[in-house]
């Protein structure tokens, strides 16, 4: 059994780290070790990168879409479908969650993934410098409106969103800190040229215009001078409630479901010992990330908190096309299946407003409930496709299959699952109705690899699998 | 109750959502007052692209459509709305506005209980219905179903590649899988009640667009596409009292011209065609249809937009309201703004209340949690 625990924590961790895994990388990982996988998954330079060439020879447009879904959806979907570093990709996905920018106003998926590359490059260090690329990033510039913020004539838009949605939450500063951290980012703006028609557009660059910058004394969180940006980038960090606030969500992203951010300064975390753990190392690290997450995934409270977190839309289609397989080549329509993130609430380089997305259980109504489940079945129930074929594979050779065998073999290679006895009594009479499947003729293997499927559709449409 | 016996006379409620704090001050322009003029300097609509309404308050003509509403007295305009101490956070004030909560965190949604009212026992599962891929808060109390369709509603419903006698059986183990059970969780419970509810909307939501035809020709645009999906249902007489419907996004910090004019555009023709359908098929008169945005926008403009306010303003519109100004725009005098903003002096949940009692006739003061005031427009 000691063994059947390996499994399964290491599925855990490859679920919230990465988008999950097939049994084969998981018994190899296993083989490997917890904590030495940890560190792969830490260091992604280790492993090779998806091959951009791929995408160029397929889906040329989606290389510099312009403002044009879904070629800005397809190039994500691909890193996002074939990467080898998982947790890279994961936390381009946190960041993306955090500083949710998007294409309703941006207009540009050119520079929107550009942004998601920032993440990928160094989602995974130091988050003060992260904090000082965004504010001089040209999309979260244009985004919130930085390039209209003048020593004259101040913007307030990055300057709120800054301290509210990126560093510290609401009721850690003033309306005056508003105006103030807004005062100190004038004259960050950007590089804007008129489109080369028809080649398409230059890209964006930060640009700073010392004779647009208000250079005056100002106040803010306690300390006065001439602050300019980055000095209020550097006192933001400094303040207890900015640690406590990343670490809240990376707990929330990557442990379990917290309530929504605008409730974070009204009800206390779900395990404030877990938020004190992270927070501790965020700070001492020097707001390191891999420390942070280091220490998050060797954590007694990540091993434990299985299958207490809805997973995104983004985790339901991703990790149902690398389950799956023979998605990784962007043929025509890989556009349409990127999409299916949005038909459950999650268009991708495009969230709702500033905020991002509501996570956890506001994931779920009636219409994403229907596309989660629309989407999985369909996949999970093509006995084509080479993943469907190795879940198939590994219950063919255990020989003819009871009843019970198939429900268990099914959710032991699609987790292992852990699911409420009365679904699983469900399952068991479907399985029943059926009565024993083999593979050992052509007659028996063809209606046993349809029963498979079926069973596989059945347990893909439960509640518990939307759950990792 | 089965579904097609509600009568079509009750009341129903569409509400439509202007995300992103809405700017009062140049949706409904006191063009006589020298101090709109002297803050909107670069975003103020000038004098020949305004519409009066009367001697004091004018639409900018990217609102044209509305006009005629309020001209045939149908359209009441509910000014400086707001609450005190308003955050100016789009995350916290839009979550008071659903919850009517403005100190604590918030549970359940106003329509959400409204919903439990009309229908307690949970015995029709489209009585609300939200046209978006998410779930606004104000629709959410534990047990209240709620049919949020994402897509076109003839796509509607669970696994549709599974069809004839299998699909009967493979849906009747998914209502088994998802029957609830002690224990097993609030979020387990809710995705229960969605999961049943859902299934058993499926069938009654496909017949709507079936059964519709019209004459009116809706805009291409995403709020025109919405309007028209609850127009369907609505006509199709399946017991539905609320419609939710959002547009975005309102935060019009930079570019406000055009963008402003872009937003209302497609939300006022948007609401023409919806309003010319309810006639053409004599289901106007029971409707009303609210807009409210989570807050209004600062009076100074900053140079091309305008940054988070407070005090804003909300629209109800239908055959049965009483046109006119409700309230009065709070003062633009320096000394009278709240941190550079109109300070609200119509609490959000006066213009709830008179709905809810007027319209829905329900008592109000359990539902927006209090007494308010309400202003008279509706008899």
């Amino acid at each position: 059994m000691a063994y059947q625990d390996d499994i399964a924590l290491m599925s855990h961790l490859m679920r919230r780290a990465g988008f999950g895994a097939g049994r084969d990388e998981i018994e190899a990982r296993v083989a490997k070790g917890y904590e030495a996988t940890v560190e792969e998954l830490l260091h992604p330079e280790t492993q090779p990168a998806a091959d951009p060439y791929t995408l160029l020879r397929y889906q040329p447009a989606s290389l510099l879409p312009g403002g044009q879904p879904p070629m800005g959806n397809l190039n994500w979907m691909f890193y996002l479908v074939n990467t080898k570093r998982p947790l890279e990709e994961k936390t381009a996905l946190f960041w993306h969650h955090v500083f949710a920018t998007g294409n309703s106003k941006v207009d540009n998926y050119d520079q929107l993934l550009e942004q998601i590359n920032i993440f990928r490059e160094r989602g995974l260090g130091n988050y003060r410098d992260l904090l000082l690329e965004m504010a001089r990033n040209p999309t979260m510039i244009f985004w919130l409106d930085n390039q209209q913020n003048h020593g004259t004539a101040v913007n307030e838009n990055w300057g709120r969103e800054l301290l509210e949605l990126f560093s510290l939450g609401a009721g850690n500063y003033t309306e005056t800190d508003v105006r103030e951290c807004s005062r100190a980012f004038t004259g960050w703006t950007f590089e804007t040229k008129i489109p080369r028609a028809p080649y398409g557009r230059f890209p964006w660059k930060f640009e700073y215009r010392p004779e647009d910058h208000d250079d005056g004394e100002k106040t803010f969180l306690g300390h006065k001078g001439k602050l300019n940006g980055e000095d209020i980038i550097n006192i933001i960090v400094q303040q207890p409630a900015c640690a406590r606030f990343i670490c809240r969500h990376l707990y929330n992203f990557f442990v379990a479901d917290e309530p929504q951010v605008p409730a974070w300064p009204l009800e206390p975390p779900r395990d404030p010992k877990a938020i004190d753990a992270l927070a501790g190392v965020f700070k001492d690290s020097n707001f390191d990330m891999t420390a942070t997450l280091r220490v998050l995934f060797n954590s007694d409270f990540f091993k434990n908190a299985r299958f207490q977190h809805m997973k995104s839309p983004a985790e339901v289609v991703v990790s149902t096309l690398r389950l799956v397989g023979g998605h990784e080549l962007p043929r025509p329509g890989y556009g349409e299946l990127a999409m299916n993130t949005a038909y459950m609430g999650q268009d991708l380089l495009n969230p709702p407003s500033v905020e991002g997305w509501h996570t956890g259980k506001e994931w779920i109504n009636s219409g994403s409930l229907m596309a989660r489940v629309n989407f999985c079945a369909e996949k999970i129930g093509d006995p084509s496709l080479p993943g469907v074929r190795a879940i198939i594979n590994r219950l063919k050779a255990k020989g003819n299959l009871s009843p019970d065998q198939l429900v268990d073999g099914c959710l032991d290679l699609l987790g292992p699952m852990v699911i409420r006895d009365d679904t699983k009594q469900e399952l068991a009479a479907q399985a029943k109705a059926w009565g024993q499947i083999s593979w050992d003729s052509d007659t028996n293997a063809q209606l046993a690899d349809q029963r498979t499927s079926q069973m596989l559709q059945l347990i893909v449409a439960t509640r518990e699998y939307q759950f990792a | 109750m089965p579904a097609t016996e509600t009568t079509q006379k009750d009341p129903v409620i569409v509400v439509l959502q202007l995300t992103g704090g809405n700017d009062y001050l140049n949706t409904v322009i006191p063009y006589n007052n020298p101090l709109y003029r002297d803050n909107r300097k670069a975003v103020g609509i000038p004098d020949n692209q305004i519409m009066h309404l009367d001697a004091q308050y004018g639409i900018p003509h990217y609102m044209a459509p509305l006009k005629q509403f309020w001209d045939d007295k149908k359209l009441a305009i509910l000014h400086g709305v707001g609450f005190k101490d308003s955050p100016r956070s789009h995350f916290r004030a839009m979550d008071i506005w659903h919850t009517c909560e403005p100190i604590k965190v918030g549970t359940e949604g106003w329509l959400g209980r409204v919903a439990r009212e009309f229908d307690p026992k949970k015995e029709n599962v489209v009585t609300t219905v939200s046209m978006g891929p998410s779930l606004p808060r104000s629709l959410v109390v534990q047990g209240v179903p709620v049919a949020c369709v994402a897509g076109p509603l003839e796509r509607y419903g669970f696994l549709p590649t599974i069809q004839g006698e299998q699909r009967k059986q493979v849906l009747g183990r998914f209502a088994q899988m998802y029957q609830p059970a002690v224990g097993s969780g609030l979020v387990m419970d809710y995705m229960s009640e969605t999961g049943l509810d859902s299934l058993k909307g499926e069938d009654i939501l496909k017949v709507a667009p079936l059964k519709y035809s019209s004459t009116v020709q809706y805009p291409n645009s995403p709020i025109a596409r919405k309007l028209k999906g609850i127009a369907q249902v609505h006509f199709a007489d399946l017991g539905t009292r609320i419609f939710y419907c959002d547009h975005s996004t309102f935060d019009t910090h930079a570019g406000q011209n055009p963008g402003h004019g872009n937003l209302w555009t497609a939300v006022t023709e948007g609401i023409d065609a919806f309003m010319k359908d309810l006639r053409e098929h004599n289901h106007a008169d029971n409707v009303i249809l609210l807009m409210f945005s989570e807050f209004g926008r600062r009076v100074r403009d900053n140079g091309s937009g305008t940054d988070h306010g407070a005090g804003g303003v909300a629209f109800v519109l239908g055959e049965k309201v009483k046109g006119g100004h409700y309230g009065e725009m709070p003062s633009l005098k320096p000394e009278h703004l709240v941190q550079g903003d109109m300070d609200p002096n119509m609490d959000f949940r006066s213009v709830y209340s008179t709905i809810l009692d007027k319209w829905l006739k329900l008592n109000p003061a359990p539902i927006v949690n209090g007494t308010f005031e309400q202003p008279a427009f509706l008899n």
